[in-house]
């Protein structure tokens, strides 16, 4: 491992070298080389939209497995709503949680409360907050990478608010410890996660150093045994009686974070492309007049993440759902959550650091320098993004060759341009005597 | 004496179209990312240059902008073929606009571009002929 942990990673063994994740990276961080995949390390952001490309499983999500967990004493899953948009609508969150338990887990706690506990925490926060706005959720690790990257200048205003997983695991590791005696590092706490890149978080916080998280497993490798322990669930809850309510359940669609504020002028967008246009927009100084800003690097927000196994939109439907028929009976209290805010109990503290994409090179005038012989070198290109290069596009490629990452006639089409250039002009047999009779 | 290291490109923009306005000035912050700018630098020449491209976008038919990169400095130079600017004192005033009920329905011409500009700007000049265009040369130093 470099300097960067990441989220995904390629298994040369099993790459055959198609280039379905070449195109879908958001960064130009992929690049085939020799018939395999490899990753640009500094460049990746960890969206993991390529190894939801790949259908080879080529590129796989660093989450754990249930055996790294075998020397805890005691072992906790922390369960994001996420997966309550899994099922169908009529399986209530406390009949997952019940499943989760029969899995192999010791206990299943949920985070949705924890969600609208932060929600109310963001409330207070952009009560008393006076700087620049919009303020931006932090809550997509991906995102922050983004920022860390492209955007260093809005990093302050990512809300230094912990994340709700964090919030969870500390609450029920510690009651735990009471209930139980036992001592902290004989909790495993899990994490049920819709996407690789929380992962990355959990490995590396960026403001503190250490997580309150072990591990997470990706949604998609219990479901299946999720699904059979789901059938001796006793499913008799009534939904009046359901432990697991509050607008937390929202936080996993597109909007549910902004749904369970009361802050009047805000917006949520999903998806790269689109968070960086309105990224974009708050670097130019403009939608000041918004407070908060919810972005996911999925378009759908995290129950379109690439470890879940639902189709995002139903799932989407069946958090609604939820939602209308839970979402209106509070399970956090605003009262003592006003007072654990001021007493820090939701902050971060520290700076997160820019981390911005190697430039061309260190030196300013050489970099000048490299940046023209790109653009010379990509004007002598096709220009039609083929990626048979093994780079994304032309302008990529362009910069590996004046990088010397790549050669000239790595490009094919000019290859066979010239091949042909030089048939052309090299005369056949018929013109060969013809110069001779003349 | 050896040449000074210089990168230059030009972007065409397209007055009225809105679909494509902004495209430059990212293009832009892009190429000052690629060549490792200080990210206030580029803030403020992505700002500058974007409401030097919005302006064509608004009031002329057509323009271009020209981005220069030295080691001594970024020069964004745009020239466009529109109205012209009758009283430019005037109009680098903050809050004078001379734009139509529409342009100001769409969220801009609140009569800040000019002077945000020379606001971003280390030096900033600008020369109009009234009916044939205007040209600007934004200059940061780095």
């Amino acid at each position: 491992m470099g300097e960067y942990f990441h989220s995904v990673r390629v298994v040369p063994e099993r790459c055959i070298g198609r280039m379905a994740c070449l195109k879908v990276c958001p960064t130009e961080a992929i690049r085939v080389r020799h018939g395999k995949a490899e990753i640009l390390e500094d460049r990746c952001i960890d969206c993991g939209e390529c190894a939801r490309a790949c259908r080879h499983s080529a590129i796989i999500p660093q989450t754990s497995s249930f055996t790294e967990f075998s020397e805890f004493k005691y072992t906790v899953a922390l369960v994001s709503p996420v997966l309550y948009g899994q099922f169908r609508k009529d399986v209530l969150p406390s009949m997952i949680l019940a499943g989760v338990r029969k899995i192999g887990f010791d206990d299943a706690c949920d985070v949705a409360c924890a969600s609208e506990a932060v929600s109310a925490a963001i409330d207070e926060h952009l009560a008393s907050y006076r700087g620049p706005l919009p303020l931006l959720s932090p809550f997509c690790p991906t995102i922050v990478r983004l920022i860390q990257a492209r955007y260093p200048s809005l990093i302050d205003l990512l809300i230094p608010i912990d994340s709700p997983m964090e919030i969870a695991a500390r609450e029920v590791r510690n009651k735990k410890m009471k209930e139980m005696g036992l001592r902290r590092d004989e909790i495993g706490v899990i994490y049920l996660t819709p996407c690789p890149a929380k992962m990355v978080s959990i490995k590396y916080p960026l403001r503190k150093r250490v997580s309150h998280i072990d591990g997470a497993i990706a949604i998609s490798d219990i479901y299946h045994s999720l699904l059979s322990a789901l059938g001796e669930v006793n499913s008799s809850v009534h939904e009046a009686e359901e432990p697991v309510k509050g607008m937390g359940l929202g936080w996993p669609v597109l909007g549910g974070q902004v749904s369970a504020l009361q802050a009047e002028s805000s917006l949520a967008v999903g998806g790269l492309g689109d968070v960086q246009r309105i990224l974009d927009e708050i670097e130019r100084g403009k939608l000041g007049d918004i407070q908060f800003v919810e972005c996911h690097a999925c378009a759908q927000g995290c129950c379109g993440g690439s470890l879940t196994v639902g189709d995002p939109y139903v799932s989407r439907g069946t958090i609604l759902s939820l939602v209308a028929r839970l979402g209106k009976a509070p399970c956090a209290d605003r009262g003592k959550i006003r007072e654990l805010y001021q007493k820090r109990y939701f902050s971060l503290p520290g700076k997160i650091p820019s981390r911005p994409f190697a430039p061309l090179d260190k030196d300013i005038g050489k970099a000048i320098e490299k940046r023209k012989r790109i653009q010379e070198t990509h004007e002598g290109l096709p220009q039609i993004n083929c990626g048979a290069c093994g780079a994304p596009t032309c302008l990529s490629f362009a910069e590996d060759v004046v990088l010397e990452r790549a050669r000239l006639e790595n490009c094919p089409v000019l290859t066979a341009r010239q091949a042909r250039r030089a048939a052309d002009a090299s005369p056949d047999l018929d013109g060969a005597s013809q110069v001779l009779t003349l | 004496m050896p040449r000074e290291p210089l990168f230059w490109q030009r972007f065409d923009i397209c007055g009225r179209n809105f679909v494509d306005a902004g495209k430059a000035s990212i293009s832009i912050k892009g190429i000052l990312r690629e060549i490792g700018i200080n990210p206030s630098l580029i803030r403020r020449a992505a700002i500058a240059s974007y409401e030097a491209e919005m302006n064509v976008v608004l009031y002329a038919t057509k323009g271009t902008m020209e981005l220069r990169v030295t080691p001594k400095d970024i020069r964004v130079m745009v020239e466009d073929q529109g109205p012209g600017i009758p009283d430019i004192e005037l109009a680098m005033r903050e809050g004078y606009s001379t734009a139509s009920d529409e342009i100001r329905e769409m969220g801009f011409g609140a009569g800040m571009g000019l002077s945000n500009i020379k606001k971003n700007a280390d030096a900033f000049s600008i020369h109009s002929a009234v009916g044939k265009g205007t040209t600007l040369e934004i200059t940061f130093r780095l």
